[in-house]
């Protein structure tokens, strides 16, 4: 029985059966499932997976007429990060003229809120530069990322340090106030990224530091599109479960601990988010076939309770790529193909 | 469309040939496109002398797909104040 | 039926069916194999051919293990010419880091080896720091280009204009002390560039100024590789046809005229040239079926009479390729596949 080349969630190549393939598929809409107590992935839909992930090809790609849009989190960065040092404007360029990008983000190299605040007055006058050559639609973007605000590099007492000592009241009271921070931090930025002329704003990471975290983007972006109604605000997620580190915090009176993509996207509606990014964090140790098995699994009715654009985070670690650095484009590739085709996304 | 009105994807082809009076096949057809771009002034891959170019292209897309851009019509106050 | 959507060689779409995409593959070849005495593509090839380019994917690729090397004309103007003003050294690490480039190529604004020739000193010094902070293979290209050595603009007098006139003999001298000026600017470039480190030497276009252009470049590279026999020179082709522009120049006792790839190849080994790279032009009222079944069949003879690598050209207008300045990934593909699986290529 021939074999299939296929990789690991660690990205390393491995080879499986057919029979080795069909039921990783199986297994990783079941786990997605049995977790967030949807409905697993019907037959179809797995022979449609499994025929993608047999595949010989280097590269698949959607059929011709299934293209979808694609938007960028920490975009200016990624060149930076591979050593090509060119300004952010250039960077801009690259992305659009050279490798074709529907969308693109401005982003600060200290990639949160907090830190972009203090040098707001910089970053806007490169945005203003960077709106004049680029003709894409361009978001400013960071991370709410409420690990910052502990001391000892930010105010508020470490509730990750408070917890282990069981004082669970003051680790709450430290991340409520740190969520009050956040959203000043974020309305701050985020309004005088617009009125420098921001095409949207970009949330990434949402829900990182856990239910806080999730708590302060949702309440930053209405309170942000009841100022600027036209804004547009992407929300990007950490992950595919809101980790409930505090554990009690609502939002428009739902416990926001726990909640899985299908319940987040209702929430980011409601807080008025134009474009929500679902994540689906990949498992190092189960091969990509299961990772995007369990992926789309989750991804499906979240689209389906979405009555706005849905664009799935994929990348390193996530909505079923490997966790590496540079992904292997055999991997991305069938991975976003697979998210395209049955997860009906509108973006990625 | 997804930014601006909220469009799912395949509304928001379609919304966007209609615009454009082009089918949504060509929407994705880099050869067709870049016929509609050089006609329509919505701008070009290849840098070329006198054609539209970055935030003007900007002001073509807004009019042609009847959105509001949030840095063109920016950018329209700052210049037209200017000129008053 | 269904309907095939396939490309034009002027890159517009096109519909076929089942049997016309199957009739333009043979025509396409026929039509190579008459032109140059060489067996057309066997039933098998054809149908592979037929399979690559019936898919209905946006893009396709190779299998995993029939990956090739991919070596580049004009390498840092392609960046420029999409309007992105970085420096040609941020070129290079953004093909090498950025868009995974096999070798790169450093290349003036004004891509003619005169052209050069008196701005060396600059080019030199830039690329020494190239070297410095890129691991690729560098090369240094332009074109011999032999047209630029006419007047009004060069040295010569303009056979172009002398040959309406019927001045055959005096059109032929002037084509002849242009291969003597060409030969000596060459060989002084690629000297200074080789002294400075360039990995290789890449001769673009050569022949698209005829016989007189051929000539030039292959004694050249011959002078080049007795004075560095360790240099690696690229000589990538203008046309699939030496034209006869001169009709009468011979190198090493064989006529240059009406040359096809196979031919070429053996001449452009006898010089010392490391890798060639044939070019196929493409017909524009044709399909690029058509067009690459026709490409494949110059390539397969060349491929097989050569001893040293053979990356045939492909881009705007050529290997099958459609004549658009933005190539499509779709048209792209296809011809990248079939020109590496059937023409067995040691790269593109």
């Amino acid at each position: 029985m021939p074999k299939i080349l296929t990789r690991m969630g660690d990205g390393f190549l491995a080879e499986v059966s057919e029979g080795e393939l069909r039921k990783d598929l199986e297994e990783g809409t079941k786990d997605a499932a049995a977790r967030a107590n949807i409905p697993p992935l019907n037959e179809d839909e797995l022979r449609h997976l499994y025929d993608i992930y047999r595949s010989s090809a280097k590269f698949t790609s959607v059929d011709i007429g299934d293209e979808v849009v694609l938007t960028y989190d920490a975009g200016t960065l990624k060149i930076r990060r591979v050593g090509i040092d060119v300004g952010r404007i250039h960077a801009l360029q690259i992305y659009e003229r050279l490798l074709g990008a529907d969308t693109m983000e401005l982003a600060h190299v200290d990639y949160s809120y907090k830190a972009v605040k203090p040098i707001v007055g910089n970053e806007q006058p490169i945005l203003e530069q960077a709106l004049l050559p680029s003709t894409i639609p361009l978001f400013y973007g960071a991370m709410p990322n409420l690990g910052i605000y502990s001391q000892p590099d930010g105010p508020v007492p470490n509730a990750s340090e408070l917890m282990p000592m069981g004082k669970i009241a003051e680790a709450r009271a430290a991340q409520e106030e740190a969520v009050e921070l956040a959203v000043k931090d974020m309305v701050y930025v985020g309004s005088a990224m617009y009125e420098s002329g921001a095409d949207g704003i970009n949330f990434d990471t949402t829900g990182a530091a856990g239910d806080p975290d999730f708590l302060a983007t949702l309440r930053a972006s209405k309170i942000l599109k009841a100022k600027y109604p036209d804004l547009c605000v992407e929300l990007g997620m950490a992950g595919e479960f809101i980790l409930g580190m505090h554990g009690k915090l609502e939002f428009e009176g739902v416990r926001l601990a726990g909640l899985y993509p299908h319940e987040q996207v209702k929430l980011a509606q409601s807080a008025g988010v134009s474009i929500f990014g679902p994540v689906v964090n990949t498992n190092t140790s189960k091969s990509c076939a299961w990772n995007i098995a369990r992926a789309i699994t989750f991804i499906k009715p979240c689209v389906a309770n979405a009555t706005i654009p849905i664009h799935a985070n994929m990348g390193m670690g996530v909505g079923g790529a490997p966790v590496m650095d540079n992904p292997p484009t055999d991997a991305v590739s069938r991975a976003s193909k697979a998210m395209v085709e049955i997860g009906r996304l509108d973006g990625l | 469309m997804q930014m601006t009105r909220g469009m799912r994807i395949r509304e928001a082809k379609a919304y966007v040939a209609q615009k454009l009076s082009v089918s949504v096949q060509d929407l994705a057809d880099p050869v067709r496109m870049a016929e509609v771009r050089d006609d329509l002034d919505l701008g070009l891959v290849r840098s070329l002398p006198h054609r539209v170019k970055g935030i003007d292209a900007k002001f073509r897309i807004a009019e042609l797909l009847d959105i509001g851009i949030n840095c063109v019509n920016r950018f329209r106050d700052r210049v037209g104040k200017k000129f008053k | 039926m269904g309907k095939i959507l396939t490309r034009m060689g002027d890159g517009f779409l096109s519909e076929m069916t089942e049997g016309e995409l199957q009739k333009d593959i043979e025509e396409g070849t026929k039509d190579a194999a008459e032109r140059a005495g060489v067996p057309p593509l066997s039933a098998d090839e054809l149908k592979h051919l037929f399979d690559i380019y019936r898919s209905p994917a946006k893009f396709v690729s190779v299998e995993p293990g029939n990956e090739i090397v991919l070596s580049f004309d004009a390498g840092t103007l392609k960046l420029q010419r999409l309007g992105i003003n970085t420096g040609r050294i941020h070129n290079i690490q953004i093909m090498e880091r950025a868009m995974g480039a096999d070798t790169m190529e450093m290349g003036h604004i004004d891509y003619s080896y005169k052209a050069v020739k008196p701005i060396v000193g600059d080019e030199q010094q830039e690329f020494e720091q190239a070297l410095l902070v890129s691991t690729l293979p560098l090369f240094y290209g332009a074109m011999p280009n032999l047209a630029i050595y006419s007047q009004p603009d060069g040295p010569v007098a303009n056979s172009a204009e002398l040959l309406p006139l019927g001045k055959i003999a005096e059109s032929r001298a002037a084509q002849e002390e242009a291969v003597e000026l060409a030969v000596k600017d060459m060989v002084y470039v690629g000297s200074a560039m080789y002294e400075s480190g360039a990995d290789g030497i890449n001769f673009d276009t050569t022949g698209a100024a005829g016989d007189p252009d051929f000539l030039a470049t292959l004694r050249a590279t011959k002078t080049l590789k007795e004075k560095y026999p360790e240099m690696c020179i690229e000589l990538g082709m203008a046309g699939e046809f030496i034209l006869g522009m001169h009709g009468k120049l011979e190198f090493e006792g064989v006529r240059l005229a009406g040359l096809y790839p196979h031919e070429q190849v053996k001449l452009a080994q006898r010089a010392g040239v490391t890798i060639f790279g044939p070019t196929v032009n493409t017909n524009t009222s044709r399909s690029c079926a058509w067009n690459i079944a026709r490409a494949i069949t110059f390539i397969k003879p060349c491929v097989a009479n050569a001893t040293i690598p053979v990356h045939a050209n492909m881009g705007m207008g050529v290997g099958g390729a459609p004549v658009v300045d933005n190539p499509p990934t779709d048209a792209i593909s296809r011809a990248s596949k079939a020109m590496v699986e059937i023409g067995r290529l040691d790269g593109l």
